[in-house]
């Protein structure tokens, strides 16, 4: 019998994690409390119509315009608002205008501000306010880069009156309305907004205390529908394991991206909502540095990494293979295709090594944000799999802030897993990336033919030009095998089956304003 | 009529067991332990696969063997740090005393203040994770105890009898520290050596299950103990294998110690 076996070794594997259990202090809370004692607790009204969501990293800033992890701007979402915000269907809604129009040429937009928005301190969001921030996006209180790099192209900003903005571009952009949920924050705000963060959105800021948490509370004086909960509290717990003790006590009503793994222990207690991630998970290489400076060994690496198996190991099946930078979410942009570029094979990728000069492979560094269990492992099985062409790959782990500073801004590295995901939800976002001289060029992409058709993609104002040439693009990263691309992740939420309301997006949001008590 | 040290018996069985056990992973695994296999993924413990299986296939009887044996080396290498230079130390410091031996016994007492692994993480954090950075850090850490042990060792023939009878005949410092004195300190020393060989093991292994020590790839008791409580309820025996090869390395080095200081104590 099996199961008799097995908890036969549950028992015996109980008493051996005694002592185990004394060295590897995990945080002090108790596993074995009761799940089921806070999943009934939540049903009184003891909640307090508040809830606490564990989220896996720390805010790299609370600056609206200068937070750029994914997991900042999600939760940011829900405090900030531009003159449009992202809408659950990929989109764009009124937000803080409540009307615009973009002229026939694509350069002239005007917005018309809603009547009666009002800032979390009280104040009227004015024109002013809005110039203010938009001009900071636009770079006014730096050396004048942009902090949002699609502002580059806003020659204008002006207020003619009281009610209306106007921006105008020096070329046309049909993406450039994404780039205006960029948050409305008051006039004069400077970088002190990261310290006292005012917007207008479903819920104000209360308290933020770094690598623990931050708190926000309902905004009672919100002009759209009005959140339902009291008050959300996001709490920091990078292990996964913690996050599943955390949920289990019941010191968390819900988390977001939790693994699979993880997921699985707190089935049946919890709801399990299923999604993918809607990022680009890679093997990002560094294409400036030896030896991925040369196609070959980066094509080679492609095929000795076979992808299927990896979304076996690490997400149980549940990911999408995606072959290059565009995730599926993005419908019109994904290229199914792509992912059947480098099929998985290990003579062709010795061939190529050898063709390269390293016949006998070479030792690589991967290095891995600790935080995110699936990126570990999807390195430790990269780094098996590579080991059939004679690649010995190390893998580093460092922790998110070493990895952001070291990885993504320095670029000193040879390779990384991670995931990428576009901050303004357009696939402009996602291929800019790799544009030559792009700031955020992280894996130090090359290509003119490639740069040139982003460029044009990005300026052109006939939609199916420009998804012709955004396929184009995607093409020339895959052919250039600019790095492994691998998967979308499954994201699952999990959430007290007492929760209710949830609404997924096809980007990285996470709206709490919908979010209710049943 | 001389009583039957169990101790010494017991630990001895078990130490040769479990150092047997780690040994054999330096030179032979059934599979590699990092071999990935689809099929097998979770698999039961079988013929095959005597300790079953992990969530990538791997084989869990081939990563506890290499696991202790990484384990192991870590171990004795800092143990051995620790003593030769916390026995040079504590020596010199016992021996001749005065300013330095204060000086020296204030940073040790400062460094003791702390609990080791929690000063150990702290200098993993700035020189990050990595098998030899596991040993040097832990090394240094491991000085002050061995260096204190020792000391106090010397402080107690320092004035004796037969040291000062050496001293008189002009016997050099150096062979009346090591020939004269430092054989009638083993039986404490060397218990201390087996106690302090549990602390490493532990150490290791705590670091190693904090995400600190031995980085992923490659495999230690307590990485594999860490990645494993992910799965403590759907596959224990992930967890049940590695933790009981931890216990069996302490359990039969403490025994061994108490055994030591039993058989040696009663000369």
């Amino acid at each position: 019998m099996p199961s008799k076996f097995k908890r036969a070794l549950l028992l015996l594997a109980v008493v051996a994690m005694l002592p185990a259990s004394l060295y590897g202090c995990t945080g002090g809370t108790d596993p074995s409390q009761s799940p089921t004692a806070s999943a009934q607790s939540g049903e009184s009204s003891d909640h307090g119509n508040s809830v606490t969501v564990g989220i896996a990293q720390d805010l790299d800033s609370l600056d609206p315009h200068k937070a750029v992890a994914a997991g900042s701007t999600e939760v940011l979402f829900n405090i900030f608002e531009g003159l449009v915000k992202a809408s659950s269907d990929g989109g764009v809604r009124e937000a803080v205008a409540s009307d615009y129009q973009v002229s026939e040429d694509g350069l002239t937009y005007t917005f018309t501000l809603r009547e009666g928005v009002t800032f979390h301190n009280g104040d009227p969001v004015t024109v002013e306010d809005v110039v203010y921030s938009l001009e900071r996006c636009a770079g006014s209180e730096n050396d004048g880069t942009p902090l949002i790099s699609a502002f580059s192209n806003v020659t204008g900003i002006e207020a003619p009156d009281d009610t209306h903005v106007v921006i105008t571009l020096a070329e046309p952009s049909l993406e450039f309305i994404y780039s205006l949920t960029a948050g409305i924050i008051p006039a004069g705000s400077g970088d002190g907004i990261a310290q006292n963060p005012v917007g207008t959105g479903p819920f104000a800021f209360v308290s933020y205390t770094p690598q623990d948490s931050l708190v926000m509370e309902k905004n009672e004086n919100y002009w759209g529908e009005p959140a339902h909960l009291d008050q959300v509290t996001f709490r920091i717990i990078t292990n996964s394991d913690t996050l599943v003790m955390s949920l289990q006590s019941g010191s968390l009503d819900m988390a977001i991206h939790v693994p699979n793994t993880q997921a699985s222990q707190v089935e049946g207690q919890f709801t399990v909502v299923e999604d993918t991630m809607k990022l680009v998970q890679a093997l990002y290489l560094n294409n400036a540095v030896e030896p991925f400076d040369d196609v070959r060994v980066r094509q080679a690496l492609c095929y000795a990494i076979d992808v299927q198996q990896i979304i076996d190991f690490v997400c149980d099946g549940a990911g999408v293979p995606v072959g290059s930078t565009i995730y599926p979410a993005f419908t019109k942009y994904y290229m199914e295709e792509l992912t059947q570029a480098y099929p998985y094979d290990v003579e062709k990728a010795k061939q190529l090594l050898s063709d390269a000069g390293y016949p006998d492979g070479f030792t690589m560094d991967i290095t891995v944000p600790g935080n995110y269990a699936q990126h570990v492992q999807t390195g430790e099985v990269i780094a098996e799999q590579l080991k059939a062409v004679g690649i010995t790959a190390n893998i580093v782990q460092v922790e998110w802030e070493t990895w952001l500073s070291q990885v993504y801004q320095d670029r000193d590295y040879q390779s990384t897993v991670c995931g990428v995901s576009a901050s303004d939800m357009t696939a402009r976002e996602m291929l800019i990336r790799y544009v030559s001289d792009y700031q955020n060029n992280f894996i130090n992409f090359n290509d003119a033919e490639y740069d040139q058709a982003v460029t044009d993609g990005i300026t052109t104002l006939d939609e199916a030009e420009q998804e012709t040439l955004y396929k184009r693009a995607e093409t020339i990263l895959s052919e250039q095998a600019a790095s492994v691309w691998l998967q979308d992740l499954c994201d699952l939420t999990v959430m007290s089956p007492d929760l209710d309301g949830l609404i997924l997006y096809r980007t990285y949001v996470l709206d709490m304003s919908t979010i209710y008590y049943k | 009529m001389r009583k039957k040290n169990w101790y010494l018996t017991l630990g001895l069985v078990l130490t040769v067991l479990s150092v047997g056990y780690s040994a054999l992973g330096l030179f032979w695994t059934p599979y590699s332990s990092t071999a990935m296999s689809g099929p097998d993924r979770y698999a039961l413990p079988s013929l095959a696969h005597p300790f079953g299986c992990d969530h990538m296939g791997r084989d869990v009887f081939s990563r506890t063997l290499e696991g202790a044996s990484a384990t192991l080396t870590i171990a004795l290498a800092v143990v051995v740090i620790g003593f030769v230079a916390g026995l040079v130390i504590g020596a010199l410091c016992g021996y001749y005393g005065g300013v330095a031996d204060a000086v020296i016994m204030r940073l040790c007492d400062a460094v003791a203040a702390f609990p080791s692994v929690l000063l150990g993480l702290v200098i993993l954090a700035i020189t990050g994770p990595g098998k030899y950075n596991v040993i040097a850090a832990l090394g240094i850490l491991f000085i002050p105890s061995f260096a204190r042990l020792t000391r106090g060792e010397f402080l107690k023939y320092r004035d004796r009898d037969f040291v000062k009878a050496a001293r008189l005949m002009k016997v050099s410092p150096l062979r009346i520290i090591f020939r004269h004195i430092l054989p009638n300190t083993w039986p404490v020393l060397l218990s201390g050596l087996t106690i302090g060989f549990n602390n490493a093991v532990l150490a290791e292994a705590s670091m190693s299950y904090l995400g600190i020590g031995v980085g992923p790839g490659d495999t230690s008791l307590g990485r594999m103990i860490s990645e494993a409580q992910s799965y403590f309820t759907t596959a224990p025996w992930l967890v049940l294998f590695p933790a009981l090869v931890t216990i069996l390395l302490i359990l039969g080095a403490g025994m061994l110690g108490e055994g030591i200081r039993e058989r040696l104590g009663e000369r």
